[in-house]
């Protein structure tokens, strides 16, 4: 795990990224600067773009004009750059794998067909399940975990890739508090590993106690900072409309059926988002 | 009781049919497990009924009706792949489209031959006992085709149907692996038409791999025995067909049903009756 080439343009640049799906432009024209090892919150109503954002910084969806570097060159060009941990809901959990077996999939990307893992592979894929408490149960099969256990599974994953860069997409939203705690703990554990990681959530509270920056999006990025520098009115409004309020300085935002158990709200806004991959044939 | 079990075999007949069991019960479990885990039964099930044009066209053209069923199948199957991949219609509904419109094309074909009753018979129902010896050459030399690609594309395929979105990111296309199983599932059931013909092949397919599903808890246990139940399942299929002189391809289904059947109760952690017997305690 080589992470100390530190760039003076930090971990990840963003540099006027655009994203659309067919005319309608999801993400307009966002740039920003996360410097290396930091946790950002990426956050917005639904249809802001944040899944959109993560597809595009990781491949799964093309960006229309701009420029994307991890390190200050193009994710191309390097091996593993940025690791996307999906929600949990977008695998089969009752497929005849192990823990072992999921989590060395996170290697799949380095080795040629018919080879076998490599020491190296296989040394990365017991620090991952190392360091996300897995170990005991690298054997068991997938189907018997726990929902806070199968979230650590996707993590070790996305770790044994060691990737610079660490995407979670909404890993807080309908799971119990047990689950988020260990979330939180896996952010931490992520953070002595000084993995820069970006997690999309719905709680802006969290985002603002938890993250030491906080993207605020909505098609484009309305503001990027600390989270008090974030979260002021003309922001919030910005982003949320009017579905914003101000309560002797505290934010209440209005998001309808978010939280608490349900993962989306169907409404037409949000179709950009719960697109997947399309087109190549994914799922089935 | 060994006379009884060996008399069958001293038949070259019988012999054929015994090898032709063995190669299609390994090779339809082994992918059947791949079926199953990604919802593909259906498309399974229609490959297997667009193979009678190409069957038709072969007899009535006096070749190899084998060569003509494998023409037949990889092209509708890369036609159902493409149709899904341009996104315009959903897949099962690319999928129904073909299958009855190949399936219609083959008996249109096979109604203007006034001899083919009794052959149709066979294709639909399968004739384990009229297995040649180029059929068993082509069946042999496809089936190695198929495992030696399940093998040595082992990783990538899990990768493709576990996670396309991770296969996705880690450069290795969904797509490519999708329509590969796809030719791989037109091969399987070509080499499987002599022994279970095209009505049955889907159970072949399907089942001995669920049978399997309900006893292993890892991919390659489950291909194994998967492949266990296949071979299992033909070779006590072909005895039935022989000592009670009933049509092959059925028993040979029907054996593996019941194979399934008590898996689907007895098995040691997901049977019914386990978990019942498992509470009760």
């Amino acid at each position: 795990m080589d992470r100390s080439e530190t760039s003076p343009e930090g971990s990840l640049t963003l540099d006027t990224v655009t994203v659309s799906y067919g005319r309608r432009e999801a993400l307009q024209d966002v740039s920003m600067v996360v410097p290396h090892g930091a946790q950002v919150a990426v956050v917005g109503p639904n249809g802001a773009g944040k899944s959109t954002l993560f597809k595009a910084l990781v491949g799964l969806l093309p960006h229309k004009r701009g420029r994307i570097l991890v390190h200050g060159r193009p994710p191309n060009d390097q091996l593993d750059p940025i690791a996307y941990v999906p929600q949990r809901e977008e695998v089969d959990w009752r497929f005849p794998v192990n823990v072992r077996d999921v989590v060395s999939m996170g290697r799949f990307g380095r080795v040629r067909p018919l080879r076998r893992l490599h020491e190296r592979d296989r040394a990365a894929i017991d620090r991952a399940l190392e360091a996300l408490d897995l170990a005991g149960l690298a054997e068991r099969p997938i189907a018997e975990l726990s929902g806070g256990q199968q979230q650590r599974v996707f993590l070790a994953r996305a770790l044994a890739q060691e990737p610079h860069v660490l995407l979670l997409d909404e890993p807080f939203t309908g799971v119990d508090a047990a689950v988020r705690e260990s979330v939180l703990a896996v952010l931490q554990t992520l953070r002595r590993l000084d993995v820069t990681v970006l997690v999309s959530t719905h709680d802006l509270r969290l985002a603002s106690e938890r993250f030491e920056l906080v993207a605020l999006l909505n098609g484009r990025l309305v503001a990027y900072g600390a989270p008090d520098e974030v979260f002021r009115p003309e922001h919030v409004r910005a982003a949320f409309g009017g579905g914003a309020m101000f309560l002797g300085g505290m934010v209440v935002v209005d998001q309808c059926c978010e939280g608490r158990g349900h993962a989306h709200a169907p409404d037409e806004w949000e179709s950009p988002d719960d697109h997947r991959v399309g087109g190549d044939g994914v799922g089935g | 009781m060994i006379d009884w079990l060996v008399e069958p075999f001293t038949l070259p007949f019988m012999q054929r049919a015994l090898i032709a069991a063995v190669i299609v019960g390994i090779v339809c479990a082994v992918l059947g497990c791949y079926v199953i885990l990604r919802s593909m039964a259906f498309l399974g099930d229609a490959l297997a009924h667009a193979v009678l044009p190409g069957v038709a066209v072969a007899y009535l053209a006096g070749v190899n009706t084998l060569v003509g069923a494998l023409v037949a199948a990889v092209l509708v199957g890369l036609g159902i792949s493409a149709f899904a991949q341009h996104g315009t219609i959903r897949e099962d509904t690319a999928i129904g489209i073909l299958f009855a419109a190949a399936l219609a094309l083959g008996v249109l074909l096979i109604s203007t031959i006034r001899t083919y009753a009794a052959d149709l018979t066979h294709i639909l129902f399968g004739d384990l006992l009229g297995v040649g010896r180029f059929d068993l050459w082509l069946s042999g030399g496809l089936a190695l085709f198929v495992l030696v690609t399940v093998v040595v594309l082992y990783k990538e395929l899990l990768l493709a149907s576990f996670d396309p979105v991770l296969a996705h990111t880690l450069g290795k296309r969904p797509g490519v692996y999708r329509t590969l199983l796809i030719l791989l599932l037109a091969v399987a059931i070509v080499v499987s038409l002599r022994t279970v013909g095209v009505a049955l092949v889907v159970a072949l397919l399907v089942t001995p791999a669920a049978t399997a599903y309900l006893l292993t808890r890892r991919l390659p246990s489950m291909m194994a025995t998967a492949a266990a139940f296949g071979v299992a399942s033909g070779v006590i299929g072909l005895y039935a067909s022989y000592y009670l002189d009933v049509s092959s391809g059925a028993a040979v289904v029907l054996v593996a049903t019941g194979f399934f059947l008590l898996a689907y109760l007895f098995a040691p952690r997901r049977g019914l009756i386990t978990r019942r017997l498992r509470r009760a305690t």
